[in-house]
């Protein structure tokens, strides 16, 4: 298991990931800077908050709780933690996107220790999940599945599909967490394709929901524990969070969407996140 | 005239039939099996698994995308799921899970599509497969096994428990004639069986296709011609060996399958030979054309894919050779 660190510690580590994910991006010139920062406190309270049990040095261990990330484009911020929870050296960061190294563009499961699933095209993330759950109640083990969605990949039909199933297999060990930054690519989400009344949709599928800041570590790491009590249905938590924060030219233009940023604006944003 | 008649072969039972009972024998013997089902257990006889392994069985409702995801899961944790569907749905609606959550870290997934080609018949062109030989060609680390008879299914079906890797499983409706014995059929996954000997040309047939080559194959004795047939049930890897072996020892080839012609194991087989060994080749199979709804015999007969047409193909390159 990860150390389990305070509040203060956690926010310095979030500081700390944000600037490896500047580093891994701009070295490649290329991934989703904006998606990984809008959840950052999410990957960083799960893994270092004391909520997950998994072994980094036994990424098969079969009891571990199980992390997917279904919002594959974030790879570059869940790399950043894989690396520091001790899943694999940080060398392999600076090898993002490049032949020859393990770093994928998205993550290919297995490809690096501690990716459990194949993400990058979306959707995917709690029908694996519930795969992982069925196959705990055949095998007798009792750990949990967590599950990082983006919020324009609440568009897929599978997510409904399998928020219908995970419901009807009362899946209450498989806690989904929705990164609400209210921005895809094209635009808005209000104004592309709207979510709302996204509690209610999850409501009407059959889960327990809560919804937090998705910045707040006492708030996030309060309801992941709050949340493994829920029993017979699953759990979604719609985190609330700002694309791109806290680099505040990233946050005010959604077009950063997919793009790594030129050194003079990583330069910027690097003091922007050392002020923060 | 009733397929494998000309050829000695006596009549089976349905293959769907078959494979219940071979499942469920498989679940019986490996207790790390588990079945998933996009609601059409009674269909496909999976519901023989649901009734005395409830707990080993998920029906995932008529979602096969969620389906394929979810024993993807389950493959992670060291189980063995077989996802069955309709050949034309499981791979069409499945596709993108297959190809991320299945083929991309080459998973222990078993997918198996009953009612393959067209000869489902009555349901129509919807709920045929046609092209699903092409599809999961498109998924590298995909093994492909297409079964002509009981016997040969019953192998495939603990053949690819057996196998470490995601494989596809080509399984009909209808009935298939008994080309091996039960009790002693060869079946080695990437090996081809030699099920006729023959010098003057080789046909090479999958699935349903084998039973109408051995038809051919004996009414081209009449002809003076000795065919070779291969029964190829392995689609990949294919056994490169037995078509280099075939084009060099009867310097001329015949495909035949139950399947489009475009993408299908014809052109799979033709590359190699190109490759390796160049003879003059027909190939037997479903032109660029959906079909009509009917009887499995008309639609076979309407569509080019009987004995006869196999017939025909050989006489033409024997003309032109």
């Amino acid at each position: 298991m990860s150390q389990t660190l305070d509040v203060l510690a956690l926010k310095e580590l979030a500081r700390d990931l944000r600037l490896d994910v500047l580093e891994m991006t701009t070295r490649a010139a290329s991934g989703h800077v904006s998606s990984s920062y809008s959840c950052v406190e999410i990957l960083t309270a799960l893994y270092f908050g004391g909520v997950l049990r998994t072994r980094a040095d036994q990424p098969h261990w079969p009891e571990r709780d199980r992390v997917f990330l279904s919002k594959g484009h974030a790879a570059p911020i869940f790399y950043a933690v894989l690396a520091r929870a001790g899943y694999f050296g940080r060398d392999e960061l600076w090898g993002l996107r490049t032949v020859n190294r393990r770093a994928e563009g998205h993550p290919v499961q297995d490809r690096l220790p501690g990716v459990e699933m194949t993400s990058g095209s979306l959707g995917k993330g709690i029908s694996v999940a519930l795969g992982h759950v069925l196959a705990g109640r055949l095998n007798g083990l009792d750990y949990r599945c967590y599950v990082l969605l983006g919020d324009g990949e609440c568009q897929e039909g599978q997510v409904w599909e399998a928020a219908m199933a995970a419901a009807h297999f009362q899946a209450d060990n498989l806690i989904a967490i929705v990164d609400y930054n209210k921005f895809q690519e094209s635009g808005p989400i209000s104004r592309e394709m709207e979510l709302e009344p996204f509690v209610d949709k999850w409501r009407a599928f059959g889960w327990h929901v809560e919804e937090i800041d998705g910045h707040d570590f006492a708030a996030i790491i309060g309801t992941l524990q709050a949340v493994q009590e829920v029993r017979g249905q699953p759990s979604v938590i719609i985190a609330h969070t700002v694309k791109g924060r806290p680099v505040s030219f990233v946050e005010a233009d959604y077009r950063f969407h997919g793009k790594a940023l030129k050194p003079e604006q990583a330069e910027k944003a690097r003091e922007e996140i050392l002020c923060a | 005239m009733r397929l494998g008649e000309k050829a000695g072969l006596q009549p089976a039972r349905q293959m769907r039939d078959v494979f219940g009972d071979a499942l469920l024998d498989l679940c019986r013997k490996n207790e790390k099996v588990v079945v998933l089902d996009g609601d059409l257990c009674s269909t496909t006889k999976t519901l023989r698994v649901r009734e005395e392994f409830p707990e080993r069985f998920f029906n995932i409702g008529i979602a096969e995308s969620n389906m394929i995801s979810i024993a993807a899961g389950l493959a992670s944790c060291g189980l063995i799921p077989f996802a069955s569907s309709l050949a034309g749905f499981i791979l069409a609606n499945g596709y993108d899970q297959l190809r991320i959550s299945v083929a991309l870290a080459g998973l222990n997934v078993k997918i198996v599509g009953s009612h393959g080609g067209i000869t489902l018949g009555k349901d129509g062109p919807t709920a045929m497969a046609i092209e699903d030989f092409a599809l999961v060609g498109g998924l590298p680390t995909f093994t492909i096994l297409v079964p002509s008879d009981p016997a040969t299914l019953y192998k495939a079906v603990h053949a690819a428990a057996g196998h470490v890797g995601p494989v596809y499983l080509r399984s009909s409706r209808e009935a298939m004639p008994h080309i091996y014995p039960m009790d002693n059929c060869p079946f080695q996954i990437g090996r081809a069986n030699v099920v006729r000997q023959g010098r003057d040309l080789t046909i090479v047939g999958c699935g349903i296709m084998v039973a109408a080559a051995l038809d051919a194959a004996a009414m081209l004795v009449e002809e003076g011609i000795e065919a070779r047939v291969l029964d190829m049930h392995t689609l990949r890897p294919l056994d490169r060996d037995a078509i280099v072996a075939a084009a060099r020892e009867t310097g001329a080839m015949v495909t035949a399958e139950e399947h489009l012609l475009y993408g299908g194991m014809g052109s799979n087989i033709a590359r190699v030979v190109a490759e390796t060994h160049p003879v003059p080749m027909r190939f037997v199979g479903l032109a660029d054309t959906y079909t009509d709804s009917g009887e499995a015999e008309d639609l076979l007969e309407k569509y080019s894919l009987t004995a006869n047409d196999i017939v025909q193909a050989a006489r033409e390159i024997k003309r032109n050779t």
